[in-house]
């Protein structure tokens, strides 16, 4: 058997790569940077105990009781075994990561849904992101955006892509035939339909999509540690290469409960109706004006910046 | 504008020609369709080519105002023929004209336009929008259309309250039971005004009681709003309730369109008299399908002895006695006529009627006129408004018109 130099030839095109496009591979850079840098700063900048209050009041308003006592002996464990800088770091990465895959995967998804082409072609693509070793991701990252935060953001967002696609795709697949057909019937334009009728009703699996995410963004986020990516990656690292037990098994359990948090709050958000006190607020608030003609219906909006 | 087209003697709201659908493209459906077109049976197109031949040939009008019913079991093509009217399935062949207007050569823009202001359709799972209110529904389509707030939530009250679903507007679909899911897909129809209703087995999904509820509304409904109706079922007592005709629909092909009384007096073939072998006649037949000219009938001022004697020839024991308009008055009985003979009494009094008779409208389903028919010396009373005696039925009658032809 001839020996294929497939491996040199991919080498060959990111060098091309680098050269032919150095001023878009800066300016993603720069972007990514500023963004991520603004949030590191707004999440390390004001000291743990004005944050953990904060964060358990969301997860009181999006899930409930439990949530907001879980939240708050998790981060107050996490500020305990002195991580609670790079669990925010990592927060960072994470939240930067999973906006920049839903703004490009839940597109991807609706147009893979519409048409039966473009889903055949990203299911190779989408199989190849997922499977491919995570580390593997890192050289060109590296490669292209050198040692840092950026490179460890662009890594995870890849990463975290796919199931934005698969659970967009799946959802609005999944949209009874029926209501898409009265929505055409009543002489609905199908930007309407999209907007109206398949976004509102797969929101669910939409959402579930966001929680993967998430999810596989936080996964991903520790590894990106050996770019140098900071965080909670860094310190798992660095703990395995010193195999230094307990700084492994603390970085590993605030990665963990944060993983936890995380789920719980996006899963929260998924859910309809929210079971919250978020909702219960809203009803109580409304209660008294029934009579009143009608407010908007569930909050069709509020998780999409989630 | 139209009339060149036209060839009946009146405008049709609907009408279609030629009415073809096959599912498939390419050489196999140009073979499907003459193969069709020689009359070779579905099932063996479908085996030749491997094409459905959903809908084929299937030609008819619709009048305005009409309650249109297109009936055939699952797998007649009577789902997709309701789709080819507004083009949510593009037909293979024919046309439809919707007013006047072919539909044919009409852009996406124009028929979305078409689709929202001249025609709504009711859904046999309601395929209703279950994030938004009952009300929100019911605007559905003027919200599509876009125009007033104001307008558009005083058409969607105005829908709701024909539909008795005006308390529950703030209620989102998924709080409502099926029948009143059915009614806010009903309201959602009615809102947008249209001239044309096109309803895919609105009932189907509902249970017997809340379907004769639904189909009484429709039928008020139809009578206060007048609006063209074409109505899918499968169900032919449905059919028979509520189509002012109705078209059969077997394999994709039309086998017979006529009222509900024609199809049951006349069937087309086999096919349609099995068919129509279980029909409750009782619900289908009126007083009119069963009407005769009253063998006797009497004046006041007529001769008592003269009528005993007619009475007698006509081997009857009473007679109706009418006013000079034709209303009824009463009933004279041959034992009065008989004294009056014998006292020599030259005209009928009123003293003398009895009221021992009972009248119904001409509309009355048998079913409602069973128990009244054979229980007087007079045959039932037919009668309109104003008590004119428009014929009577006899008992025989009732009887002979639900005897169902025996089939061999």
């Amino acid at each position: 058997m001839p020996r294929i130099e497939l491996g040199s030839y991919v080498e060959d095109f990111i060098t091309w790569l680098l050269r032919a496009i150095p001023g878009v591979l800066d300016a993603i850079s720069a972007v990514v940077t500023a963004i991520t840098d603004a949030l590191t700063l707004a999440l390390t900048g004001p000291p743990f105990w004005i944050w953990i209050p904060v964060l358990a009041l969301a997860a009181l308003l999006v899930r409930g009781v439990g949530l907001a006592v879980y939240t708050l002996l998790a981060f107050l464990l996490i500020s305990s075994l002195d991580l609670w800088a790079e669990t925010m770091e990592t927060l960072a990465v994470v939240l930067v990561a999973a906006v920049i895959a839903t703004a490009v995967g839940v597109p991807l998804g609706i147009w893979a849904a519409r048409k039966r082409a473009a889903s055949a072609v990203l299911r190779p693509i989408l199989d190849f992101m997922q499977t491919t070793p995570v580390f593997v991701y890192l050289i060109p990252a590296v490669f292209f955006f050198g040692i840092g935060a950026v490179p460890g953001v662009v890594a995870t967002t890849i990463f975290a892509i796919p199931p934005a696609v698969r659970l967009t795709e799946l959802g609005i697949r999944g949209v009874d035939p029926e209501v898409v057909e009265a929505a055409h019937a009543f002489g609905a334009h199908p930007r309407q339909i999209l907007r109206e009728v398949q976004l509102p009703m797969a929101l669910p699996s939409i959402m579930a999509g966001i929680n993967q995410v998430i999810m596989l963004a936080l996964s991903m986020v520790v590894v990106a540690g050996l770019a140098g990516a900071g965080g909670l990656g860094t310190v798992v690292v660095s703990a395995v290469t010193q195999l230094d037990i307990a700084a492994g098994f603390e970085g590993g359990l605030a990665v963990v409960l944060l993983a936890i948090f995380l789920d719980r709050i996006t899963a929260g958000l998924a859910q309809r109706p929210l079971t919250g006190y978020w909702t219960k607020l809203r009803n109580r608030q409304s209660a008294p004006a029934t009579a009143r003609p009608a407010t908007e219906p569930t909050p069709a909006a509020a998780p999409a910046a989630g | 504008m139209s009339a060149v087209s036209s060839t009946g003697s009146e405008a049709a709201m609907i009408r279609c020609q030629g009415l073809t659908k096959v599912f498939g493209s390419g050489p196999a459906a140009t073979e499907a369709l003459e193969l069709s077109g020689r009359g070779v049976g579905r099932t063996e197109i479908q085996e030749r080519t491997g094409v459905t031949l959903a809908v084929h040939d299937v030609s008819f009008d619709v009048r305005p105002g009409e309650l249109f019913v297109v009936m055939g079991l699952s797998g007649s093509g009577k789902s997709t023929l309701v789709r080819l009217l507004n083009r949510l399935i593009e037909p293979s062949g024919g046309t439809i004209e919707i007013d006047g207007r072919a539909l044919g050569g009409l852009d996406d823009a124009e028929l979305r336009e078409l689709r929202n202001r001249r025609m709504s359709m009711v859904f046999q799972h309601f395929a209703l929008l279950p994030h938004r209110t009952v009300r929100q529904n019911a605007e559905y389509g003027l919200q599509i259309r876009g125009g007033a707030e104001a307008d558009r939530r005083e058409k969607g009250e105005w829908a709701l309250e024909q539909v008795g679903l005006a308390d529950r507007a703030e209620a989102l679909p998924g709080e409502l039971s099926g029948g009143m899911q059915q009614r806010v897909g009903l309201a959602r129809a009615l809102a947008s005004d249209t001239d044309v209703l096109l309803m895919d087995e609105p009932y189907s999904a509902l249970d017997p009681l809340i379907r004769r509820d639904m189909q009484a509304l429709l039928l008020r409904l139809q009578r206060e709003l007048n609006k063209t109706v074409v109505f899918i079922t499968h169900d032919l007592n449905e059919a028979m309730l509520l189509g002012d005709r109705i078209l059969l629909l077997k394999d994709g092909r039309l086998v017979q369109v006529g009222t509900g009384p024609e199809i049951l007096a006349a069937p087309a073939d086999d096919y349609v008299a099995d068919f129509v072998a279980d029909v409750d006649r009782t619900r289908v037949l009126t007083a009119a399908d069963v009407i005769h000219q009253p063998r006797l009938t009497a004046h006041l001022d007529d001769n008592p002895a003269d009528l005993l004697r007619r009475l007698g020839e006509a081997e009857s024991t009473a007679a109706y006695v009418l006013d000079d308009e034709g209303r009824v008055l009463g009933v004279v009985h041959d034992d009065w006529l008989a004294l009056a003979q014998a006292t020599r009494t030259r005209e009928i009094t009123r003293e003398s009627l009895t009221d021992d008779y009972l009248t119904t409208g001409a509309d009355r389903p048998l079913i409602d006129i069973l128990q009244q028919v054979g229980r007087h010396p007079v045959p039932l009373a037919v009668v309109d408004d104003e008590r004119k005696l428009l014929g009577v039925v006899p008992r025989a009658a009732v009887l002979a018109a639900l005897a169902t032809p025996s089939r061999s």
